[in-house]
């Protein structure tokens, strides 16, 4: 910038840029090509790969399992997102009146979120014990008799969804709490003197002034939900009987159980194409989205 | 009700009553039970977590489970570290996601200011490449990446842990927004007085970026910290294992003995929570911040 010219401009501008650059397209730039690659080959890491052009994806539409991960990818979806969201924000709404205590309350509903995945589905794994659990020891005491979760194919998804939920909550409820901080106090007054409910306030002003926070946590934790692996991968493994394999799972069954490189790329492809679209649909309607507030 | 709905919160006029009318106890009665339930189920599965990990194996399995052990048994501790090198994992973890973080602040910084305060040809052009790569998934990089890690023999070592993840866009990209808000004055004044762009660099942006850093380094030490993926691929050896990985093998060796089990995920838990209790506002910016990334 000032005074550096020719070579010597050059050289800062290597030494600043050059080490994060080479990097870069090491770790991140040329497996983003070899994977698109790959997923257009055959190749198990042994013999040399082998072009096959785009039967790998011909094959995706017939595969059985895949179509299942997919299902069960997008029930785990239909089922956290509204609880992640509705409930993040009821407690967003609570936390951000003046009450005693909200520093703690808040802390209280973030430490999932610094917890690892693995620990927080070992410790879920535990309380959803069938016979010693915590939950279903709960469950008996209002005279219900819980069933066996994670060992039975229909109760194992919605106890990841509940695991997911409960890791979750915390970090989107700081976003609604960001959001709910941006909204003028001047428009709850005037709602005041027209004599507006709670409900009606809550209806009329912080909905509608939430829209682009809402839409932006649907956004994010809908590109997360389809990333979903860790809690599966402890809690369940995909069983039982298959009812909770997911996307991701599936890539790395094939990657690294099966070593069929090729078919795991371009089932991640797959997955790209989907966080893809959902990213298109963001920048598409974000724009077109109304914001009262800000 | 009229006039106990006006005088809602919301606005600091509430804190001008001094009495409450009983309707209006009444709700701030059932709005704190409410909330204390809440947090109480985010806080039992860590309660649930410490009671298991201080049970005798027979402990475990007593109905109705008992939240404060009857027996208390520390030696699950001892028997953890003397089983597993749990320690060795704390370590492993502890050096991975230090060296990640100090890694990801420089060269990400560095970049950051080469795209924000340099002049050069492409380079916005290389900018936005960067910030493409953000939208594909780590699910489509793992698999070359694992074979780039297998051809260099980097499996099972330090540096495959370290280095694939230290080249995400996110960290160049945060940290260059914050850079070009800073205001130019400060270092033009220093370049007269004949200071070099590394002065500049590491003397007027680094401290005046400080938030941004602090938040970058949170976000990059709990996720490599966290972080179960990618070990689980390029590490099979135990002496290598990070914690989350050791503590999914726990798993595999006693799948029934939770008590030794939540031993261990105790021993991986309570560090992060150490420092959060400390930390704890730039704990909630550092994970929202990174975590907003897709």
């Amino acid at each position: 910038m000032v005074g550096d010219k020719g070579f010597k401009k050059f050289l800062v501008i290597c030494i600043f840029l050059l080490p994060n650059f080479i990097g870069f397209i090491f770790f991140i730039g040329v497996p983003i090509l070899a994977s698109f690659g790959l997923s257009f080959t055959e190749w198990d890491l042994i013999s040399n790969p082998s072009w096959i052009g785009i039967e790998h994806y011909k094959a995706l539409l017939g595969d059985e399992e895949f179509r299942s991960a997919m299902f069960h990818t997008f029930y785990f979806i239909a089922g956290y997102l509204p609880l992640v969201m509705s409930g993040a924000l009821g407690i967003a709404l609570v936390l951000n009146k003046k009450i005693r205590g909200r520093v703690f309350f808040r802390a209280a509903y973030f430490v999932p979120v610094i917890t690892s995945w693995v620990a927080v589905s070992l410790i879920w794994k535990w309380l959803f014990n069938p016979t010693y659990g915590l939950i279903n020891y709960g469950l008996s005491l209002i005279g219900v008799s819980g069933p066996a979760w994670l060992h039975d194919p229909t109760w194992a998804m919605p106890a990841i969804i509940l695991t997911s939920v409960w890791k979750d909550l915390g970090f989107v409820m700081v976003i609604y709490l960001a959001g709910l901080q941006g909204i003028s106090p001047t428009y709850y007054e005037a709602a005041d003197i027209d004599g507006a409910s709670a409900w009606q306030k809550f209806r009329n002003i912080t909905l509608p002034l939430l829209n682009s926070t809402t839409f932006f946590v649907l956004i994010i934790s809908l590109i997360n939900s389809f990333q979903v692996f860790d809690q599966v991968m402890i809690m369940t493994e995909g069983g039982p009987a298959g009812s909770t394999t997911v996307l991701v799972q599936q890539i790395y069954k094939h990657a690294f159980d099966y070593y069929e490189m090729g078919y795991a790329s371009a089932i991640s492809w797959v997955l790209f194409f989907i966080i893809f679209g959902v990213t298109l649909v963001q920048m598409k309607l974000q724009k077109r989205w109304v914001d009262y507030g800000n | 009700m009229e006039i106990s709905r006006r005088q809602q919160p919301n606005t600091p006029t509430s804190k001008n009553k001094p009495t409450l009318s009983p309707a209006q106890m009444l709700k701030k009665g059932l709005f704190y039970t409410v909330l204390i339930l809440g947090a109480l189920v985010m806080i039992i599965p860590f309660v649930w977590m410490l009671s298991t990990s201080l049970k005798t194996s027979g402990g475990t399995m007593v109905l109705p489970p008992q939240i404060i052990p009857e027996e208390v048994n520390w030696s699950n501790y001892q028997r953890v570290t003397e089983a597993f090198p749990i320690l060795r994992f704390l370590w492993n973890s502890t050096l991975v996601a230090a060296l990640s973080t100090i890694g990801q602040l420089i060269l990400c910084s560095m970049a950051a200011y080469a795209f924000a305060r340099l002049q050069f040809k492409g380079r916005d052009a290389l900018f936005l490449i960067y910030l493409a790569t953000l939208m594909v998934p780590t699910q489509v990089t793992m698999t070359p990446q694992f074979i780039l890690m297998k051809y260099l023999g980097w499996t099972d070592t330090y540096q495959g842990l370290i280095l694939p993840g230290m080249f995400n866009a996110f960290g160049t990209f945060l940290l260059r927004q914050f850079f070009l808000n800073i205001p130019r004055e400060l270092e033009e004044a220093a370049f007269i007085d004949g200071a070099s762009h590394f002065r500049v660099y590491w003397q007027v942006i680094l401290p005046l970026a400080k938030p941004a850093l602090a938040t970058l380094m949170v976000f990059s030490f709990m996720q490599s910290w966290n972080n179960f993926l990618w070990p689980l691929i390029i590490v099979s050896d135990t002496e290598m294992m990070t914690l989350p990985l050791g503590l999914a093998n726990l798993q595999g060796r006693w799948a029934t003995d939770w008590n030794l089990m939540m031993a261990g995920v105790v021993i991986s838990v309570l560090p992060v929570l150490a420092v959060y209790m400390f930390a704890q506002k730039y704990f909630i910016q550092g994970l929202t911040m990174g975590g907003l990334k897709e």
